[in-house]
C-alpha cells in the first residue's frame, strides 16, 4: 500500500535522505530504525507530503504524493514527531476538527470521533483543553487524530517517545490491535519496541537503508545469535571452559563470574546451532546448572554495528 | 479537487480559526481595546461634539491608524504560531491545499475584524439620534473600513508566514502597513523619489490605503477602489501560500 521510490532529500550541502526505496503492504508494521539524525523523520515527512523530495516519490494506495497530494493524503493518518496539536482546543473539539478536515459531517463525524475516542481510551479527558493533559494523553489524542478516518496507511513518528512504560504499553497495544487491517510505519529508536510491535524492521543510517528484514532475521546478524548460556548453581568447574571449547563449531566461551550464579556464554562459529552438543556435554559431565538457554541475538548490537561502522572503515 | 470540496475545506479551517479567537483572551482584549480606542479617538482627538455636525467623519478618520497596529496584532498568530508549535506539519498533511488553509485563516481574521466594527453600532445610533446624518455615507465608510482591514490582514498573514516569532511578525507587519497607509504622503513619496522615476512614484502613490480610504468615505465606492483592495488581498494571500510552501520545513 506504500511504495517509496528512491526518495532523496538534500538540505543545502547535506544529503539527509539518499535514494531510499521500500514498500509496505497491508498487515505489515514496519519499524523504521536509525540513530537520531539518520533521516527517519525527513523520510516520513516526504511520504506524508509535508516536505517536497529533491528527487524520487512515494505512492500511497495508488496515489502519487507528488502528483495527487490531496488524494494520497486522504489515505494517510499521520502522527508527526512530538505530536503537535492545537493545544487550546479541547480533545473533543480537536477531534471534531480533524474529522471535518477528512470530509466527515453530521452523524458520520460523530461516529468517527466516538470510535477514535474509544480506540485511544480518551473518555476521561475528552472535554479538557489539550494543554492541560499529560504527555501520555496528549500523544493518544494525536493518535486518535491519525485514526479518525480509519485510514489504510498509518505513519507514526516516534509514537512512544517520552512516555512511561505503562503509556508505551498502551500505545503499542493500540498499534498491534489495528495492524492486520492497515499498512503501518512507525519510527523509533527503542529496540524493544521493534520486537514488540513490528513485523519488519528497516534500519537506516546517514540517510541510507543499511538493513531490511524481520526482527528475527536482523538478530541472526548478531554475534550472539545461537550462543548458548550455561549458568551454574555455584562455582564453575575448572575444566568446564576448555571442555566447551573442545566441542565442534564452538568459537569462544566467555566466563561471566557473576554471583550467585556464574555462567559461561558459548559462541558458535558463524551462528551454527550448538545447543544440542553443549546440552549433551552438560549431561555427560553432570554439571549442576540453574539455567541453560539459547540466545536469539542482540538487536542492540546489530543496530550499533550497522549504524556506527568501525572507525577504520570511516576513514 | 472540485470547488465544493475546496469551499468545504475553507469552511473547516475558517471555523476552527474563528472560534479559536474566542478560546483565548485574544478576542476580548482585542475588542475592548478597539472599542475603547475608537471611542477615545472620536471624542477627544476627533472633536466629535466640537464639530457640531451630524456625521461620523471624526470616527472613521482614525480607522486606518487604529488598524495599522490592531490588524497586525490579529494577523500575527495566523501562521507564526503554527510554525512555532509544529502544528503546521499536522495542518499541511491533512487533505487540504495550502491555498484553502490560507484563505480560511484569512477569512476568520477578517470576519473577526468585521465583528469588532459591527460592535461600534452605538455610534450610528447616537449620531442618528442627535441629527440626521447621510446614512449612505456612513455605510460607504464602513465598507471602506472593512476593505482597509482586509488589506492589512492580508499583509499581516504574509508576514506571519515568514517567521516563527509572533512579535517579529507584528512589528514588521505594522511597519509594512504603515508604508502602505502613507503611500500617498510626502514622507513615503519623498523616500521613493530619491531613486524612482516620477511615473513609478505615481504608482507608489496609487498604492496608498489612505487615499483609497478617503475617496470611499465620500460616499462612493468606486470599482477602482474595490479592485485595488481585492488585488492587494489576493496578491498577499498568494504570497502567503508561496512563502509557506517554501519555508514550511524550516
Amino acid at each position: 500500500m506504500i511504495s517509496v521510490q528512491a526518495l532523496t532529500k538534500t538540505f543545502g550541502p547535506i544529503q539527509a535522505v539518499r535514494q531510499i526505496s521500500f514498500s509496505v503492504s497491508k498487515g505489515e508494521v514496519l519499524g523504521f530504525l536509525g540513530p537520531n539524525g539518520a533521516g527517519k523523520s525527513t523520510t516520513m515527512k516526504m511520504i506524508t507530503g509535508f516536505l517536497t523530495p529533491t528527487s524520487g516519490t512515494a505512492v500511497v494506495c495508488g496515489c502519487d504524493i507528488q502528483r495527487s497530494p490531496i488524494m494520497a493524503k486522504r489515505h494517510i493518518g499521520y502522527l508527526p514527531e512530538g505530536a503537535p496539536l492545537y493545544t487550546d482546543m479541547s480533545a473533543r473539539g480537536f477531534l471534531r476538527f480533524a474529522a471535518a478536515t477528512r470530509g466527515l459531517r453530521g452523524t458520520a463525524r460523530q461516529k468517527a470521533v466516538d470510535r477514535a475516542v474509544e480506540l485511544a481510551q480518551l473518555q476521561s479527558v475528552i472535554d479538557q483543553p489539550i494543554e492541560t493533559l499529560s504527555k501520555g494523553f496528549t500523544r493518544r489524542v494525536g493518535l486518535a487524530q491519525a485514526l479518525i478516518h480509519d485510514p489504510d496507511v498509518l505513519i507514526l513518528d516516534e509514537p512512544t517517545d517520552g512516555l512511561d512504560p505503562n503509556q508505551k504499553h498502551d500505545v503499542r497495544k493500540i498499534i498491534t490491535d489495528m495492524a492486520p487491517e492497515k499498512a503501518i510505519i512507525i519510527s523509533t529508536h527503542i529496540l524493544e519496541e521493534v520486537e514488540a510491535v513490528c513485523s519488519r524492521a528497516l534500519i537506516i543510517a546517514q540517510g541510507e537503508v543499511v538493513a531490511d528484514g524481520t526482527p528475527e532475521a536482523l538478530m541472526e546478524k548478531s554475534s550472539e545469535h545461537n550462543a548458548v548460556s550455561v549458568r551454574f548453581a555455584s562455582t564453575i568447574p575448572a575444566t568446564a571452559r576448555d571442555e566447551l571449547l573442545a566441542l565442534p563449531a564452538v568459537e569462544a566461551a566467555d566466563i561471566r563470574d557473576v554471583q550467585p550464579h556464574p555462567y559461561i556464554l558459548v559462541h558458535p562459529t558463524d551462528g551454527a546451532p550448538i545447543a544440542e552438543a553443549v546440552g549433551e556435554l552438560v549431561r555427560e559431565k553432570k554439571w549442576n546448572l540453574v539455567e541453560f538457554g539459547t540466545e536469539r541475538g542482540n538487536l542492540e548490537e546489530v543496530f550499533r554495528t550497522l549504524t556506527n561502522p568501525p572507525k577504520d572503515d570511516v576513514a | 479537487m472540485t470547488l465544493t470540496q475546496s469551499f468545504s475545506n475553507v469552511r473547516v479551517i475558517f471555523l476552527r480559526e474563528f472560534l479559536g479567537y474566542f478560546m483565548t483572551p485574544v478576542a476580548y482584549v482585542f475588542l475592548a481595546v478597539f472599542l475603547a480606542l475608537a471611542g477615545a479617538l472620536t471624542f477627544y482627538i476627533g472633536q466629535f461634539f466640537g464639530r457640531n455636525q451630524a456625521d461620523l467623519s471624526a470616527f472613521f478618520t482614525f480607522h486606518p491608524w487604529l488598524f495599522l497596529f490592531l490588524m497586525p496584532a490579529l494577523a500575527m498568530r495566523l501562521w507564526a504560531e503554527e510554525r512555532k508549535s509544529g502544528t503546521i506539519e499536522l495542518l499541511l498533511t491533512l487533505p487540504i491545499s495550502i491555498g484553502d488553509a490560507v484563505v480560511g485563516k484569512f477569512l476568520a481574521a477578517w470576519l473577526f475584524a468585521l465583528v469588532a466594527l459591527a460592535l461600534t453600532f452605538p455610534m450610528v445610533i447616537m449620531v442618528n439620534t442627535l441629527g440626521s446624518p447621510d446614512n449612505g455615507v456612513i455605510i460607504a465608510s464602513y465598507i471602506a473600513s472593512v476593505l482597509v482591514a482586509g488589506g492589512y490582514l492580508a499583509i499581516g498573514s504574509f508576514i506571519s508566514a515568514m517567521t516563527k516569532n509572533q512579535v517579529v511578525a507584528f512589528i514588521i507587519a505594522a511597519a509594512v502597513c504603515f508604508v502602505f497607509t502613507l503611500g500617498g504622503s510626502n514622507l513615503v513619496l519623498g523616500f521613493f523619489r530619491s531613486f524612482l522615476s516620477d511615473g513609478l512614484v505615481e504608482v507608489v502613490a496609487s498604492f496608498s490605503f489612505l487615499n483609497h480610504f478617503n475617496e470611499m468615505r465620500k460616499g462612493i465606492i468606486g470599482l477602482g477602489d474595490i479592485v485595488f483592495f481585492g488585488s492587494v488581498i489576493v496578491v498577499f494571500l498568494m504570497a502567503t501560500a508561496i512563502v509557506l510552501d517554501l519555508k514550511k520545513g524550516e
